[in-house]
């Protein structure tokens, strides 16, 4: 993505380097609306968050009435709590289970399978699959509740086949919630694949197919390596949402029992919100958004690899 | 072109998570610079006014509505032109005090009334949402026929009155004498220390199958009812405290703390309370006064004095019958040892936020909540034990339920929690170490070693924290 947009916004410049650079203002002008909301709305808060993680502030107490710079002590409290360090294993389990396995191959597979099917099942499936995607997450949550639960649907079926249940949401509850991810998910990464494989050329699979690479073979020497940009893409932007995911886990589990599903976004709500530790849960957002930026890096350095 | 449309739809989400952290910036900022308010003089009548009194709404129960209805319309006749309006904050413990300090923050927000818990109080007087009432206080006779204790209770590190308690309350063990009886166990029930309460709770698990022997507060969904009504009733049944008031410091690393999680974790491994995913819950209080003991599916509750309030004719579940079903006794200390019963008290108080705008319109509503008939009325209609002794001797008071006179007479051995601003803090590590306890994930000992620690971080030190709790 990046690529592609660099060449493009810098073939026009010389042209337009000989005009006076008062029109070029002037030109700019209609963006100042936009420019400043984006001021307001996105990097006052940023910045404002950035300060909060470094004070007391609370929603009672001493932090309340008197905000005090504490420097880097909400980061040290963090590091040094077992809480915390608990919510960054268990961000990275979801993340690996429902993003980067789950979502990610299931998607693929998906989008392969459809490809090669009638019209009529390719509807079917892409109807169901993008029907979970487009609930509302709580909604969703509920329905996975009632799947997950210690009389839900999932334990009547492993009855039915002879193969003991559990209560999932108690027992396994990451697991639960990961399944619940997966489920909610896939479709994007679906319809990003879906796309990517259209666009790979019929010959060059045909040929594959003449020279003996039939199959799993021709998939991973042929198909996978012309759409791998697609798969970085896609790594990427459900790395970044699975991050963030809030709503599913606290409409599931409320990060419980105990913190065995706490991840970083429902241990951030738990601390500013219920513990009144505005301070401390900015702080910890900061750290959030440290980890995206890591993936991120990761992902667009593999990006460029592919490009060069 | 599809991924580019998520990709800007993710964009959305944080843009609405910038602009929600933006609205807690603006009204964090206004904050600062309005702690401190004129005080307007007590005594002025006050004229009309609109003024908005927010409570706590729990679950089905209506009392506190039908009240609150009764005395706006008196209100309203007797001050023509003015409006009260009632505003429920449906919401679980530790969300209702969320909701209450955002509103409390801005002026645009602000209630003019709050019902603030007991427990709470002194870290919102600290953070500066609440108005000092002692100019009100001063022209009031009714301020005399306060309790002392109670009149303590609201008050902040500076000594002025921040809130008006309208009720106390005490702890104690609630049992099912039908379920004794089907469990061969006396039904003049008077456990001496813990032992006996554990060994009741086993014979009814081996006896009476289908029912759940004992129930007790834990873990973080059940907030401040599992680290007062659970925990505290076990701690303060030992030698040690959370804090002691001669150094003035937060005890850490006492046995009592450890022994207190390691009952915990016998009622839950053990199998003679309810599972830990039952107790966990949010609903597990309205649960255990509107259907398991009303339904007989519940031996031994460690629950409040106003339990019955469940099962008045006004109250979710009529039930006639409790008052011969249930008996109450005390909840023992661990060894039988000090007074060898305990317990908690807490209440809650009537308040008028800083930014109030019509704070002395708030004063006569608060006069007139708390006027005798009416006092008398939310006492006997909520299940309070009386804070005013002109109450304490009413007739209708006394004789408003079969446990009334038991549960008064638990004030002699009661405790209240530490009313400091720290409190509701150390509070939340109490229930996130008896979550650890209960549902596996630590040992008490692990459990009380990071409440040490996390405590240490709260009060700020090692300095001042100590292991020494002070005698009762």
């Amino acid at each position: 993505m990046t690529t592609t947009v660099a060449p493009s916004a810098a073939a026009p410049a010389p042209k337009r380097s000989g005009r006076p650079r008062g029109a070029k203002l002037v030109k700019m002008l209609p963006l100042t609306p936009a420019i400043g909301l984006m001021l307001v709305f996105l990097a006052g808060p940023i910045l404002y968050c950035v300060y909060a993680a470094f004070t007391n502030m609370a929603l009672t107490g001493t932090g309340a009435a008197n905000v005090q710079f504490v420097g880097l002590e909400n980061f040290r409290k963090a590091f040094g709590s077992n809480a915390f360090t608990n919510a960054i294993w268990m961000t990275l389990v979801f993340t690996l289970i429902s993003a980067i396995i789950g979502q990610n191959t299931l998607g693929l597979g998906l989008a392969l399978l459809m490809r090669r099917s009638t019209k009529v099942v390719r509807n079917f499936v892409g109807t169901a699959v993008i029907g979970a995607w487009v609930l509302p997450e709580v909604v969703a949550a509920y329905l996975l509740s009632a799947f997950f639960n210690d009389n839900g649907t999932l334990n009547v079926m492993l009855h039915a086949v002879g193969l003991p249940g559990q209560d999932w949401l108690y027992a396994a509850p990451i697991i639960a919630v990961s399944l619940a991810n997966i489920w909610r998910g896939t479709a994007f990464s679906m319809l990003v694949y879906s796309a990517a494989l259209s666009e790979v050329p019929k010959e060059i699979e045909e040929s594959a197919e003449m020279d003996g690479a039939a199959g799993f073979r021709r998939l991973v020497f042929v198909t996978l390596p012309m759409i791998s940009r697609a798969i970085m893409t896609n790594l990427m932007l459900i790395t970044l949402q699975t991050l963030s995911v809030f709503g599913l886990i606290y409409a599931m589990t409320r990060g419980g029992p105990g913190t065995k599903s706490q991840t970083l976004p429902l241990y951030m709500y738990e601390q500013a919100f219920s513990f009144s530790q505005i301070g401390y849960g900015t702080a910890i957002a900061l750290v959030m958004l440290a980890i995206g930026a890591v993936f991120s890096l990761i992902y667009l350095r593999g990006l460029n690899s592919e490009a060069a | 072109m599809l991924t580019r449309k998520r990709f800007k739809a993710g964009l959305g989400i944080k843009a609405a998570a910038a602009v929600s952290a933006l609205l807690l910036a603006v009204t964090a900022c206004s904050q600062g610079s309005t702690t401190k308010q004129p005080d307007s003089g007590g005594s002025q009548s006050a004229g009309p006014a609109h003024i908005k009194i927010a409570y706590q709404q729990w679950g089905p129960g209506t009392v506190m509505k039908q009240f609150l209805t009764g005395v706006k319309s008196e209100y309203e006749s007797a001050h023509p032109g003015s409006q009260v309006e009632i505003v429920p904050i449906v919401a679980s413990e530790n969300d209702y005090y969320t909701k209450l300090q955002l509103m409390m923050r801005s002026p645009n927000t602000a209630p003019d009334i709050v019902y603030e818990d007991t427990f709470l109080i002194n870290s919102d007087i600290t953070a500066g949402y609440l108005k000092p009432l002692d100019d009100y206080i001063k022209g009031w006779e009714d301020w005399n026929q306060f309790e002392e204790t109670a009149k303590g209770a609201a008050k902040g590190a500076d000594g002025k009155t921040y809130g008006i308690p309208d009720g106390t309350d005490t702890r104690a063990l609630w049992y099912n004498k039908q379920i004794f009886a089907k469990a061969g166990l006396p039904a003049d029930w008077q456990p001496k220390n813990w032992d006996d309460v554990l060994a009741a709770a086993r014979t009814i698990k081996q006896k009476v199958p289908g029912v759940t022997p004992f129930n007790i507060y834990s873990g973080k969904p059940m907030g401040e009812a599992s680290a007062m009504q659970g925990f505290e009733m076990l701690l303060y049944g030992t030698k040690d405290t959370l804090y002691n008031y001669d150094q003035k410091k937060w005890v850490v690393g006492s046995q009592g703390f450890k022994d207190a999680l390691n009952f915990i974790k016998t009622v839950y491994t053990e199998g003679i309370g309810p599972s830990p995913k039952e107790a966990l819950d949010p609903n597990m209080g309205s649960r255990v006064g509107s259907e398991l003991l009303p339904g007989g599916k519940l031996g031994i509750a460690l629950d409040g004095s106003w339990l019955y309030n469940n099962w008045l004719k006004t109250g979710p579940k009529p039930w006639p019958a409790w008052s011969e079903t249930l008996g109450q006794t005390a909840m023992p200390t661990q060894d039988g040892g000090g007074k060898g019963k305990i317990s908690l008290s807490g209440g809650w108080t009537w308040a008028i936020p800083a930014k109030s705008k019509s704070p002395d319109a708030a004063w006569d509503f608060i006069k007139t909540l708390q006027t005798q008939k009416n006092a008398t009325k939310y006492a006997t209609d909520g299940a309070q034990i009386a804070v005013r002794k002109d109450v304490a001797s009413d007739t209708s008071y006394k004789e408003s339920s079969k446990s009334t006179q038991f549960f008064t007479d638990l004030v002699s051995v009661t405790v209240y929690r530490p009313a400091l601003p720290e409190y509701p803090k150390v509070s939340n590590e109490i229930i996130t170490a008896m979550e650890a306890v209960m549902t596996g994930q630590s040992s008490p000992d692990d459990a009380a070693k990071n409440y040490d620690q996390a405590v240490e971080g709260i009060v700020g030190g090692k300095d001042k924290t100590t292991t020494q709790s002070t005698g009762q």
